[in-house]
């Protein structure tokens, strides 16, 4: 369904992102990890269109997104996360998720009950959103109150407020134990049976590896592995770049 | 009587002038544009009753939508930029607008006698209200009509989806962006309801005044207007009215007394109230006197330190 082709995005001299062909199937949990500086974010921020490609494009179903302002692309259908967490503080829990609520459905409301209409964070899908999150106690608390876990929750319900068609998660384990992990594991999995799609970028691997229906791995901006998590795992190049290098060690030797 | 009256009046009509900017500053903008606006209703709305003798309602109605159509033009351009940027390009705004004024001269007959801007001069005889035989309180009654229903109306939109969003977009861009906010499309919105209202408060204030002059509508009344939300606070549409009341009421008409001590007091007492409340005077947060003199953290900037981590 979402497609990126040959994007690429350089920062002067640094190619963050080189050349990267993706594609995305409807309904699937999709990791893509790499290590440090390796362009993930950045290829989430070229979907979302925090950043304009130097080359490529981003297709969703035929559409071509590479062109479109970011709340466009969420209007098609695109959510994200944040790896450090983007909640609007000075609103309420209830209210963050009903701010969001400017996807494909709504937008058919009239103009006037979409923005003027008292009350309407209390809505049944924000209500469904709300226990979700597991946040319903805490709705009318302003969202800088929360727990550092609850901000991640709240967050990610506020990317499904849109009625994304594919959501983009940044690292929603980063901060976060174990036990935690799994808790997000069976989350992000309740996400697909809601019918979106999974971009998750993450650094735990017991999470990915666990999870995902495929992964792709990034290493300097360029994709230097694609398959299901045995394949990946098997694979030397990903090896060698989580690992070091053992054909780099040779060649010092060699050298 | 006809004091305090009057005293009423200037307090309605720079209600309406910190509520304009109030709408603006939601979505995080610094405007220094809502002087100009201000003079654009003033203008507007002197002539439409003085030149070519409309009702004054239809009048104010009219100055307001001229002068929000005027800042929905200029928003665009202007809102592209950003903080200190953004305060530099309004106040260049706001001064284009008074020397525009300034220069304007621009008069037709009416009962004998030339009326309209005369440059310099001014705009004379904008005499609405003793033509028609309204006397003080019932223009104070007027005005205090006028700031109600647009205090109900920005009441209404603080509770609703409207509201909120500002509010996002005034806590976060990046992250209104990414749940579909069009920041163009709220911060414009924001700057021509800021402008409407501008342009009523400034339609009203002609008519108070009678006399109007480019001079009144200078850096000094554009700071005033960006002072009421900011000392208010941003919780409500009620911190802008307590803060008019504070300064118009209390540090301006207040201490007459103290002579020219006055403007000395002013500002410290400006700087003690934003120190003693600082997110305004009607903020969350009580009085705490180890935030004036310590350098404690507030919780709001513990909790943004904490998710920055």
């Amino acid at each position: 369904m979402l497609a990126l082709d040959n994007l690429s995005k350089h920062f002067g001299g640094v190619r963050a992102v080189d050349a990267v062909d993706l594609t995305f199937r409807e309904g699937e949990i999709f990791g893509l990890i790499g290590p440090n500086g390796s362009g993930k974010s950045t290829t989430v921020n070229l979907i979302t269109g925090l950043y304009t490609p130097t080359t490529g494009t981003v297709m969703l179903d035929g559409h071509d997104l590479t062109q479109m302002a970011q709340h466009e692309r969420t209007a098609m259908g695109v959510a994200r996360t944040f790896q450090n967490i983007r909640l609007f503080g000075n609103l309420s829990v209830a209210q963050n998720l009903w701010v969001a609520q400017n996807g494909r459905t709504q937008r058919r409301e009239h103009f006037m009950s979409r923005w003027f209409k008292a009350g309407g964070e209390h809505g049944p899908e924000i209500e469904d959103l709300l226990r979700f999150s597991r946040l319903h106690t805490k709705r009318d608390l302003p969202a800088s109150a929360l727990s550092f876990g609850e901000m991640r929750r709240l967050e990610m319900a506020r990317a499904l407020a849109s009625n994304p068609r594919i959501v983009l998660l940044d690292e929603p384990a980063a901060g976060a134990s174990l036990e935690d992990g799994q808790l997000l594991a069976e989350r992000i999995r309740d996400i697909r049976e809601r019918g979106v799609t999974v971009l998750l970028i993450e650094h735990m691997m017991e999470l990915v590896m666990g999870i995902s229906d495929r992964i792709a791995v990034l290493n300097f901006g360029r994709k230097i592995a694609e398959g299901t998590p045995a394949e990946v795992q098997a694979n030397r190049d990903v090896r060698a770049a989580y690992l070091g290098s053992k054909h780099e060690d040779e060649e010092l030797i060699h050298a | 009587m006809d004091f305090y009256f009057g005293l009423l009046q200037i307090f309605g009509v720079h209600t309406l002038l910190g509520l304009s900017a109030y709408v603006v500053l939601l979505t995080g903008q610094v405007t220094m544009a809502q002087a100009g606006f201000y003079a654009i209703g003033a203008y507007s709305a002197g002539a439409a009753t003085a030149m070519f003798g409309l009702h004054i309602l239809p009048a104010v109605i009219l100055a307001g939508l001229v002068t929000a159509g005027i800042a929905c033009i200029v928003g665009f351009p202007a809102l592209r930029v950003k903080g200190l940027m953004l305060v530099v390009a309004t106040l260049a705004f706001g001064e284009m607008v008074r020397l525009f004024f300034f220069n304007l001269t621009w008069q037709v007959e009416r009962g004998g006698e030339m009326v309209g801007p005369n440059g310099a001069e001014g705009f004379r005889a904008i005499r609405y209200f003793p033509e028609n035989g309204w006397e003080v309180w019932h223009v104070t009654v007027f005005i205090w009509i006028v700031v109600a229903v647009i205090m109900a109306a920005l009441w209404w939109m603080d509770h609703s989806r409207a509201g909120a969003v500002l509010r996002a977009v005034g806590h976060d861009e990046t992250a209104a962006q990414s749940v579909g906010l069009n920041l163009t499309a709220v911060k414009v919105g924001a700057m021509t309801l800021g402008g409407f209202i501008a342009g009523v408060g400034g339609g009203i204030y002609a008519h108070t005044v009678t006399h109007i002059e480019h001079g009144v509508f200078g850096v000094l009344l554009a700071t005033f207007a960006i002072a009421y939300p900011i000392l208010g606070g941003l919780g409500s549409v009620f911190g802008t009215v307590i803060a008019v009341l504070f300064i118009q009421g209390f540090l301006i008409e207040g201490l007459r007394f103290v002579g020219d001590w006055r403007s000395l007091l002013f500002g410290a007492l400006i700087v003690v109230a934003m120190n003693l409340r600082p997110h305004g005077l009607l903020g969350e947060h009580a009085p705490n006197l180890r935030r004036i003199f310590g350098r404690e953290k507030t919780e709001r900037e513990a909790l943004n330190t904490k998710e920055a981590k």
